[in-house]
């Protein structure tokens, strides 16, 4: 679900296309937007504190077969949740979970690894070499 | 006191009007869409996130659209939007040492594990105007990329305290105080007054934590640590018992280190000052852990008497939509108000005349 929270509903769509078409669903909640409040500690590592708020939309469906999803994703994004919500229920249908994983999830994940690997390599470059090596302490 | 007056609605209609063609500016010039002021404006964005206390880069860009620039503005009609929406919970608290770092830096290790990275800064460009952007084109070239360390990037503020040397943070896990829920009453805990200074007013902040560096209560700072970079949020939903990953935000957190000298409980450390904010704000995040260690001076013994020091009036002044709302409502009517004060100065001048006429 970590994956499908940073993924954008038209990229889960498109990776979608060449599986079959999704059972139909019910929406038992929302999709609806809201605010979480995003805690952080004092000093890091300290006594828990309110820093400020942050949009998630959370969405819960229930399949033809009973199976219920849920999806909460940071955002706005309400067809993100939706579609979010039927693939964690479909995720725990073992006809649907390895295709899913296969064909959404895996390139959904690699994608989103690479991105962070830009961030990285790009960050790495603006890494200091000081000239002198002495461990300050 | 206040009276309803009529007859402002066809001037009001107006002036809305005007404003959507002045925010509109030169019908030439192509529209900017809240999308580019997201991309291209991305720290005022950050700013208006911060100050707003909401997290969504996207609302922020369009309220910097809508307020035509002004932040404060902006931040205001964040915060107003936030009131329309439920709240599904509360996260669990950042991990910021989790945090995927596009800027670490230190000014009291050179050579810290995990190393500095710089990050995409203004630091050290020579502040010359760049005639370049002037004439709208060209992409910028590829930033050069290097090998990721994967070293471990522990808290300065964690190898002194291994060492002794740093006081350790409350090992405390009660539920913070949030004064979007109840009011602010003093003397306010640090959770609150952490939540306060997040969501203060960058400049009120700045000229606070400046007033300490110049000896207005100062404690001489080092900044331990600034990092910058995404990180994922855990919530755990009512429906649920596990957390879930919400998904990443990013974070400018700031850890300031002071001297203290000692009391007669604690032997002679550092301490720290602590600033966190959503997006890139490090100016922000800086004033905040200067200010953050000043408020923390009456603990340490250390007094009060400078104005970074004073809680009550740090924390009453420093939200710049509450200090926005009280300064600008002068502009509103005051007719019947004034009416009496004129009465009043009229009496006052008529007796004083009359003294001295006799």
């Amino acid at each position: 679900m970590s994956v499908l929270a940073r993924a954008a509903a038209e990229d889960i769509v498109r990776h979608l296309a060449d599986l079959p078409p999704l059972p139909a669903h019910r929406r038992l909640r929302g999709p609806e937007t809201g605010l979480v409040m995003v805690r952080g500690r004092a000093g890091g590592d300290g006594a828990p504190f309110n820093l400020g708020e942050m949009t998630v939309t959370r969405c819960s469906v229930r399949m033809e077969d009973g199976t219920i999803g849920h999806a909460h994703a940071a955002g706005r994004d309400q067809a993100q949740a939706e579609i979010a919500a039927v693939l964690d229920a479909l995720m725990q249908q073992d006809a649907w979970r390895p295709r899913l994983e296969a064909l959404v999830i895996a390139p959904l994940e690699a994608a989103q690894a690479e991105r962070r690997a830009a961030t990285a390599r790009r960050a790495a470059a603006t890494k200091v070499e000081f000239f002198t090596m002495t461990q300050m302490r | 006191m206040y009276v309803a007056t009529k007859g402002g609605e066809r001037a009001i209609g107006a002036a809305h009007a005007w404003l959507e063609e002045v925010r509109r500016g030169d019908p030439a010039q192509p529209e900017i869409t809240a999308a580019q002021v997201e991309q291209q404006l991305g720290l005022a964005v950050d700013r208006v996130m911060a100050e707003g206390s909401c997290h969504d880069r996207g609302l922020a860009a369009l309220a910097v659209k809508q307020s035509r620039g002004d932040l404060i503005e902006a931040a205001f009609l964040l915060r107003a939007y936030r009131t329309t929406l439920p709240r599904f919970g509360a996260s669990l608290p950042l991990d910021t040492n989790a945090m995927v770092l596009s800027r670490r830096i230190s000014a009291t290790y050179k050579d810290l594990p995990g190393g500095q990275v710089l990050g995409p800064t203004f630091d050290y460009t020579h502040r010359l105007l760049d005639f370049r952007l002037a004439a709208a084109g060209a992409l910028p070239g590829g930033a050069p990329q290097g090998e990721p360390d994967l070293a471990p990037t522990p808290r300065v503020t964690e190898l002194l305290a291994q060492d002794g040397l740093m006081q350790r943070e409350a090992a405390e896990e009660a539920e913070p105080g949030d004064l979007t829920r109840q009011p602010l009453s003093f003397p306010a805990d640090r959770p609150l007054r952490l939540q306060a200074l997040a969501r203060g007013d960058e400049g009120f902040l700045l000229s606070l934590g400046y007033s300490t560096q110049r000896g207005y209560g100062g404690n001489h700072p080092f900044v331990g640590e600034i990092r910058m970079g995404e990180i994922a949020v855990e919530f755990v939903p009512e429906e649920l018992c596990f957390a879930v990953d919400l998904g990443d935000i990013t974070v400018t957190e700031c850890q300031m280190v002071n001297q203290f000298k000692g009391s007669r409980t604690e032997p002679p450390q550092f301490t720290r000052g602590y600033g966190l904010v959503f997006g890139h704000g490090e100016r922000k995040a800086m004033s905040m852990a200067l200010v953050d260690r000043a408020l923390r001076s009456p603990e340490l013994g250390e007094g009060s008497e400078a104005p970074a020091q004073q809680q009550e009036f740090v924390l009453s002044h420093c939200d710049n939509v509450e200090a926005t709302g009280f300064v600008e409502h002068l502009k509103l009517p005051h007719y019947v108000d004034f009416q009496s004060e004129l009465e009043n100065v009229r009496t006052m001048r008529a007796a004083v005349m009359k003294e001295r006429g006799e």
